[in-house]
């Protein structure tokens, strides 16, 4: 029979959908496990080092771990990708390469190493070489201050556990900007002009709330380091009542909310993603890049995914602290956690226009994040 | 050269345009006209949404568009010069090519104007197939706007769930007649081949199981918030203009203009039939939108649904699909125009024959989306660029028949 009838359920809602998703956590979850391994190994190194060269044993295996999670996040966040966006639509996915597709995302990177490197005849090499690479750098160096956990003796376990580490996300995270500028600049391209030039507009207005919704976390907690941020958190009912989403409901609620439109606006993704609207522009910015090019602004992409949901993660909702005690595995599924949403509202959302975007930012956001930095201040005042 | 005479009375031909035409780049912009901060951008033939290749010129000021202009003519294949030289059943493969996802309604269209110039009818059975397969046809059609307008405005997931519906009807229609695009069904006189056993059946199922999930899409895409915002208050046809233009189909009923050629010409006994004529209620913003054209369109497949099912009910068990195939086509001398309501509205063919001879003379086909295509600079005119693939998504148009 040539006809092959199938049932056809919308699977967008119901509960079924959650076994893939959940299964992609356990996965991704294996490979968060990486920088914890690491903290083990640090732990049992400690005993052999000299008490002088241990914070650096603990900081340099962090640091290893923590780059093979920016090394793998793309590879297996883009395999997430389709797997999500494969069950939202009915249907399966990568299926071939490896088991359940999972090696997919290295056969697509072979392809995109042995792509031909392109630059436009026109192009401003200078600045069309540079912008993937800024893009790469900018969403990776931001990870430096993303701390994963804490020691038993105070010891925090990240890269660099600075003590103004939400200024630095701020700043860091401003340089993507100026990279998708670059790119779109030096493509000599009208689509991609078009893109860079939303993408700028984008990101710069969206930082402004970015910037005061973690000053409403900031006047609440009293310090601007990460650490001491998720440890103002502990405690509460089941080790959860004290994340800080669920103080002084709802005002944490919506800046929570927020922080996360906010997030999806800086990364670019849907229904934000007007910069690279493919619909609209081709590929915006990225119109004119190919091979390996191409996949370091995904690697971008994904990194800034990443590093929105764990920063969303680490302020709102209690980084590494939960119902089973201190554990830094949580604070990964967390993040993972917040990634999936992120994938699930691009395969369920329209886009927006770019003057409703922007209108979204000015007219809305901005003033509620000024209304909730003023009334959280105010209230923490008079307590 | 001799002077050309109408095959029909003798009268001499009139040439039309006298003074010299203007050269081929006239009409796109250049850029002495430009003013400051305004830049040209074109838009296709090679552009993912400009549904098919459709190349658009615009002149935009940062977002802003300030002016539109088409560019048609990429995809022409001589339709109408080829049906000059070829049998009129040899027509009928060329007519699928127009509107290459409507197919059934331009064969449909095209043997009922042959049958109206010999001056035959066909049968009930056949008329029940024809209405069966041109009503599938219409909600597949639908389906593919609907589905691609969705992807226009950046919602990935309707589309999908969209093709694996019109998947469905194609396994129909390849089960029926062994194609799954162009299908060459519909015969002068008749339909290729008869229903085959169970096909009414997998109809009925397809039919039942269908309007479940069109339900979820519609939640998912036609009411979702964003999607209302980009689409409710563009590309603004008003009924007047839509009359001006002479717009056609979903486009025209989007207009809220109730005019559906089933109901009000009615051909295969359209008029025994219970269906609604649907027009737009527009009750996100002013009538005439994007959101309107489209939510036609979805409301149309469900009228469609309750035919199918009716046109079914009533199918004569028995009957020859080929009882009034004639053996030879060759008309008097004479003309014939018939239109008919294809899934992108009034499909019509216009055919002047020499008498006894088997080809015809000159076919000229009325297409809806060429016709669709003429308001577009005017509603584009002061959009923003995203708008403006949201409107050609609203037109719903295919290059295969602007260009034929």
């Amino acid at each position: 029979m040539i006809t092959r009838f199938r049932q056809i359920e919308m699977r967008l809602m119901g509960p079924l959908t959650m076994i893939p998703i959940v299964l992609c956590l356990v996965v991704l979850g294996t490979i968060a496990a990486l920088p914890v391994v690491a903290t083990i190994l640090s732990e049992l190194v400690a005993d052999f080092v000299p008490p002088a060269l241990q914070h650096l044993t603990i900081v340099v295996l962090g640091t290893a771990g923590f780059v093979g999670i920016l090394a793998l996040n793309p590879i297996y966040s883009i395999w997430l990708e389709r797997k999500v966006a494969a069950h939202v639509q009915d249907r399966l996915g990568p299926m071939r390469v490896g088991w359940h597709g999972l090696l997919q995302s290295f056969a697509d990177g072979v392809k995109l190493l042995f792509k031909e490197d392109l630059v436009p005849r026109d192009a401003d090499r200078v600045l069309f070489g540079a912008a993937p690479m800024l893009a790469v750098a900018s969403a990776f160096a931001a990870f430096a201050i993303v701390p994963w956990g804490v020691r038993e003796d105070g010891t925090v376990l990240a890269v660099a556990n600075l003590n103004i580490g939400v200024l630095y996300f701020i700043a860091i995270t401003s340089l993507g900007a100026l990279a998708v500028l670059m790119a779109g600049w030096g493509s000599n391209n009208k689509y991609a002009l078009y893109g860079g030039m939303r993408a700028a507009a984008q990101m710069v207005s969206y930082e402004i709330p970015t910037a005061i919704l973690v000053l409403v976390v900031v006047a609440q907690v009293g310090s601007l380091s990460i650490p001491d941020i998720v440890n103002a958190q502990a405690g509460g009912i089941l080790g959860v009542g004290d994340w800080l989403i669920f103080q002084l409901f709802p005002l944490n609620l919506i800046a929570f909310v927020l922080f996360f439109i906010c997030g999806l606006a800086e990364t670019n993704r849907t229904p934000f993603d007007i910069p690279e609207a493919e619909s609209e522009l081709v590929a915006g910015f990225h119109t004119e890049y190919s091979g390996m090019r191409f996949a370091f602004f995904f690697l971008a992409e994904y990194g800034n995914m990443l590093l929105v949901s764990m920063l969303a993660a680490l302020l709102f909702l209690g980084g590494w602290i939960g119902p089973f005690g201190s554990n830094p595995l949580l604070f990964f599924v967390k993040g993972f956690g917040l990634v999936v949403v992120q994938m699930w509202l691009r395969w369920t959302l329209p886009r927006l226009r770019v003057d409703q975007l922007m209108g979204i930012c000015w007219k809305y956001v901005i003033p509620i994040s000024f209304f909730l930095l003023v009334v959280t201040t105010v209230i923490k005042g008079l307590l | 050269m001799a002077e050309q005479r109408s095959p029909v009375d003798g009268a001499p031909l009139v040439t039309l345009y006298d003074e010299e035409l203007p050269p081929d780049n006239s009409y796109a912009f250049s850029p002495e006209e430009l003013e400051e901060d305004e830049m040209i951008l074109n838009m296709g033939p090679q552009h993912p949404s400009t549904h098919g290749v459709l190349r658009v010129e615009l002149k935009t000021d940062g977002e802003i568009v300030k002016d539109a202009r088409p560019h048609i003519g990429y995809l022409h294949r001589n339709f109408e010069k080829h049906a000059e030289n070829i049998d009129y059943q040899g027509v009928i493969p060329f007519t699928d090519r127009m509107d290459y996802v409507g197919s059934m309604g331009n064969s449909l269209a095209y043997a009922l104007t042959v049958e109206k110039l010999l001056g035959i009818g066909v049968g009930e059975r056949v008329a029940g197939i024809r209405v069966i397969t041109a009503e599938l046809q219409r909600i597949a059609s639908h389906l593919l706007a609907m589905g691609t307008y969705g992807m226009d405005i950046g919602a990935f997931t309707p589309f999908l769930l969209c093709f694996q519906q019109r998947e469905r009807i194609l396994d129909l229609f390849e089960w029926l007649c062994g194609a799954r695009l162009l299908y060459n069904y519909n015969w002068v006189g008749g339909v290729s081949h008869d229903l085959p056993e169970g096909w009414t059946d997998k109809c009925r199922r397809f039919l039942d199981e269908f309007v479940p999930v069109l339900d979820e899409v519609d939640k998912l895409l036609s009411h979702n918030k964003i999607f209302i915002r980009r689409t409710a208050d563009i590309g603004i046809i008003t009924p007047e203009m839509a009359k001006d233009y002479a717009l056609s189909g979903p486009n025209l009923r989007g207009s809220g203009i109730d005019w559906d050629l089933r109901r009000d010409d009615p051909y295969l006994g359209y008029e025994n039939y219970d269906f609604d004529i649907v027009v737009a209620t527009s009750p996100h913003g002013p009538v005439g939108s994007c959101w309107d054209r489209y939510f036609v369109r979805v409301r149309e497949m469900y009228e469609s649904v309750r035919i199918v099912r009716q046109a079914l009910d009533r199918l004569p068990a028995e009957g020859d699909v080929h009882e009034n195939v004639p053996r030879f086509v060759r008309p008097l001398a004479g003309e014939a125009y018939c239109r008919s309501e294809a899934p992108r509205g009034e499909l019509a063919f216009y055919i002047v024959a020499e008498n006894k001879k088997p080809i015809p003379y000159r076919v000229k086909g009325r297409s809806p989306c060429f016709v669709a295509m003429g308001l577009f600079h005017e509603i584009t005119r002061g959009e923003m660029i995203a708008d403006i693939i949201a409107i050609i998504g609203s037109l719903d148009i295919v290059l295969g028949e602007i260009d034929r």
